[in-house]
């Protein structure tokens, strides 16, 4: 049988890229069923390490020893072969096709002779989904799962192919907070038979699950040690090299004007059904309303439906006074109204697009940055290039493919583009989804500067702590309708759950 | 100097890929029996022996940089139009109809509206495929191939009834083609003796005008935001169907330009094969051109050799001029390879890695 992998060490390992030191000098040890937590921001040469570890790229410089015996793999083929196994921050399923189909493709075993050995395949996925308790049904479609049951698909899928040794490339970054629980304890559960090496920049995540870890900045492996003696403030600082101080909203005084109100609003999810279903909300200047709910409860419906991208079936959505029912998407923007979208890849930006042309997509068309039918280039040169330095946009120009940023800038890149049009509302959903703590701290700001300037914000999120953090007022979303709504300052982690679960109490909290 | 190495790989890869298509051509060529080498030289090299073999160069890629230009709008906005073939076909129609109901105009107005109509014809009848697709989402591709087919069926009725020349019905020989047009729509030829004629610069003027047009225009910047990303162009307040629309029907109206150009320079009567496969060939110029006008000119002239010099090995050497079919695909075939190649990251690691392990060898 395959011998067990008691100790891998990554020793002076270095990856020089054209014009970049991604990893300089790194050196890593994973003992026998360790936890071992690599953190770092992105772009801190995280992923291109464990890349090296998977034969996707090779080291410059430096070694691999898996039980004290020195390797070197070529392909990721070779590093399966040894036992390693990763599962990548973006799923590599075939969506139209089953669970066991999956698991059978990349496992040459079930290869016979051009046909699939599908029973085969099945009868693993369950042995291994019986030993780990990891409830999946192999002929379930992949586009059929839900974003947490096909990250446990890629789970079995990695330990059907053999891996007796785990990395997991930022594996809570899709999730919601309960999925996230979930695969916390089974990775807990499965610590118990292997060695894992975990990325994420969660550091709550990272305490609660590791026993070693590392923090890797710009390249250099600037701390390694065991966890339990390290606080998540203390790790922010040495992952982001200074002091993080997630600002907070201090708890306000009530009123302003209502500049944007929702009454009565249904609307229609892609499946037909209503998934916003008579929800009423209003929103006043110089507040930030969070709403919380599990994703999936109308959040993304409803941010649609106010930027007249998904049509509203009944019911009047008013801004500062003026009805922007089903209007286009270009009139309710012209009416002032900013949209952070969930979806910063494809809809927030236009990946082939340069940076500059993203941070003109709302406004070419505007005299600022057109001449009759032609497009001001100068001057838009010069407004990217501002915004650029002001949002501390980090790429070699404005001209670089927004879509070759990391989600961190583009994300800025979209801040950017919104904030810099001074909206009267602001609806942000997810903003800081997968980010990293330096990340969310300047969005976090930059949240609350519009704030005092008196833009209302509506803040969709499922973080409970960034809702608390930042909101005035928390409104709990469930199946399409808004059930409660309690002062920021109020709520709590436990009134929310249950409230997000459906449940209101009442106990703890005034409704506004 | 590793930013030079990224200009040395891309350099490569491109080699490569032309060193495979020569390859994949030289394999048929084998099979055929032919002697590949004299058969290269003579594709290559034998149409730019002489001024005739230049300016027929000009005149095949005259057709070829309009259909491609139209070619590359639709794709950047999001569009595969198939249909340049059948889209020719209705623009040779209209704009040999206009010049022949209208005998008596004189030259400056009747040439711009005889090309006008043919503009029109082809927008017409790419509008069908862009409407389907913006309303009901019905996949171009496959209602622009199939218009191509009801286009020719059309085309060759027209010129066996309606429009057919009065004169093969007299004379009993039948011959789909309609009458000659009348001289003031002709487009002049630039040199006695030779069809080089002035369409070539109507193709290198509208060349610059389209690129104007997708890169400095609001318009422009609208139909590319609508290709590249309709979720985004949506979200930022471009209304992408009206896009796909426009895109069609400008991409149709070059094409039917480049059959107005071609009948009224060229042959000055419609025939059966006037658009002879440009509008299929103007996809592979558009795409190897790298849907950039700046691109699509050089190789618009590149596969306008390509297509003479494979009519003079069919005559010298008695090799299939089909055989520019096969070279056509492998450059295709080649072109997409050599862009995954090139976007490689793990690939271009790996060339890095083998260069500097070279470099770093004692000498």
């Amino acid at each position: 049988m395959d011998e067990k992998i008691q100790n891998l060490k990554i020793m002076g390992i270095t990856k020089r890229f054209p014009g970049v030191l991604a990893c300089d000098a790194i050196d890593l040890e994973v003992g026998e069923n360790q936890v071992f937590a690599l953190v770092g921001e992105n772009g801190a040469g995280k992923t291109t390490l464990m890349n090296m570890l998977m034969g996707l790229y090779q080291p410059d410089e430096g070694e691999i020893r898996i039980n004290d015996r020195k390797v070197q793999f070529h392909t990721p083929a070779e590093a399966f072969a040894a036992g390693i196994g990763m599962v990548h921050q973006h799923f590599m399923l075939v969506p139209n096709m089953t669970v066991a189909e999956n698991v059978a493709l990349g496992a040459r075993e079930f290869h016979s002779l051009g046909r699939l050995d599908l029973g085969g395949a099945k009868k693993r996925i369950k042995d291994i989904s019986a030993r780990y308790n990891l409830p999946v049904q192999p002929e379930s479609y992949i586009w059929q799962l839900s974003v947490g049951e096909q990250q446990r698909v890629e789970l079995i899928k990695t330990l059907c192919f053999g891996a007796r040794f785990l990395i997991l490339d930022e594996p809570t970054s899709a999730l919601t907070p309960q999925e996230t629980e979930e695969l916390l304890d089974l990775l807990r559960r499965m610590s118990e038979d292997m060695s894992i090496i975990f990325i994420s920049h969660k550091l709550q995540e990272v305490t609660s699950l590791s026993d070693q870890v590392g923090i890797l900045r710009h390249g250099k492996m600037v701390f390694t040690g065991p966890t339990s003696a390290q606080s998540p403030a203390k790790l922010a600082a040495l992952m982001t090299g200074h002091e993080v101080n997630l600002p907070k909203n201090e708890c306000p005084e009530e009123g302003g004007l209502r500049m944007l109100s929702i009454k009565g609003l249904k609307v229609r999810s892609d499946r037909g059904f209503l998934a916003v279903d008579g929800l009423d909300l209003a929103i006043h200047s110089g507040e930030i309303l969070g709403l919380a709910g599990v994703s999936g409860n109308g959040q993304k419906e409803l941010a649609d439906a106010l930027a007249g991208l998904r049509p509203v079936e009944s019911g009047v959505i008013d801004l500062e006074g003026r009805n922007i029912t089903n209007l286009s998407p270009q009139e309710i923007i012209s009416n002032g109204f900013g949209y952070i979208p969930e979806d910063r890849n494809h809809e927030g930006i236009v990946p082939s697009f340069s940076i500059k042309e993203n941070l003109i997509l709302k406004d070419f068309a505007s005299p600022e940055f057109s001449q009759g039918p032609f497009l001001s280039l100068a001057r838009a040169d010069k407004y990217a290039q501002a915004l650029k330095e002001r949002y501390d946009i980090r790429s070699p120009s404005i001209k670089t493919q927004a879509g070759s940023l990391s989600g961190g800038n583009i994300q800025k890149v979209i801040l950017a583009r919104e904030l810099a049009r001074k909206p009267k509302v602001l609806v942000a959903v997810y903003p800081t989804r997968g980010l990293d703590m330096g990340a969310e701290e300047f969005i976090h700001t930059r949240l609350l500067e519009l704030r005092e300037g008196g833009a209302p914000i509506l803040l969709i999120s499922e973080e409970l702590e960034e809702l608390m953090n930042l909101s005035d007022r928390i409104a709990v979303i469930f199946k399409g309708r808004i059930i409660d709504t309690v002062r920021g300052c109020d709520a709590t982690l436990k009134g929310l759950g249950l409230r997000m679960a459906g449940l209101v109490d009442g106990a703890e909290g005034g409704a506004a | 100097m590793r930013k030079s190495l990224a200009v040395i790989y891309v350099f490569l890869v491109s080699l490569a890929a032309i060193l495979a298509a020569v390859g994949i051509g030289a394999f048929v060529l084998l099979i055929l029996g032919a002697d590949v080498v004299t058969v290269y030289r003579v594709i290559l090299t034998e149409p730019l022996k002489d001024l005739f073999g230049i300016t027929e160069i000009l005149v095949r890629a005259v057709p070829l940089i309009l259909v491609a230009l139209g070619i590359a709008i639709a794709f950047r906005s999001g569009i595969l139009n198939i249909g340049a073939e059948g889209q020719m076909q209705m623009g040779i129609i209209a704009a040999a109809a206009v010049a022949i109901a209208l005998p008596t105009l004189p030259k400056y107005i009747l040439l711009p509206l005889s090309l006008l109509a043919g503009a029109l014809g082809g927008a017409l009848w790419a509008s069908i495929a862009g409407a389907l697709k913006a309303r009901l989402g019905v996949n171009e591709i496959l209602s622009t191939l199939m218009l191509n087919y009801i286009a020719a069926q059309l085309y060759g009725f027209l010129l066996r009834g309606p429009m057919i020349d009065p004169a093969e019905i007299q004379m009993g020989s039948g011959t789909p083609q309609s009458v000659r047009l009348p001289k003031a729509v002709w487009i002049d030829r630039i040199i006695p003796g030779m069809r080089l004629h002035y369409g070539i610069v109507i193709a290198l003027v509208l060349a610059v005008l389209v690129y104007l047009l997708l890169w400095r225009t609001t318009w422009g910047f609208k139909l590319r935001a609508a290709g590249a990303e309709p979720k985004a162009a949506r979200y930022g307040g471009i209304k992408v169907e009206r896009c796909i629309l426009s895109a069609m029907i400008l991409a149709g109206a070059f094409a039917g330009l480049a059959g107005a150009v071609e009948v009224t320079a060229v042959h000055r009567r419609a025939i059966e094969g006037i658009s002879s496969g440009y509008g299929f060939s103007g996809i592979v110029v558009a795409l190897f051109g790298g849907l950039h006008p700046a691109g699509i000119i050089p190789s618009a002239l590149f596969l306008g050799l390509l297509l003479i010099g494979a009519d003079m090995t069919q005559r010298a050497m008695s090799v299939p001029a089909n055989m520019v079919l096969v070279l056509q695909g492998a450059v295709i075939l080649s072109i997409i390879s050599a862009k995954m190649f090139i976007n490689d990251p793990y690939a271009r690691d790996r060339f890095y890695r083998f260069v500097s392990r070279r470099g770093n060898e004692p000498h």
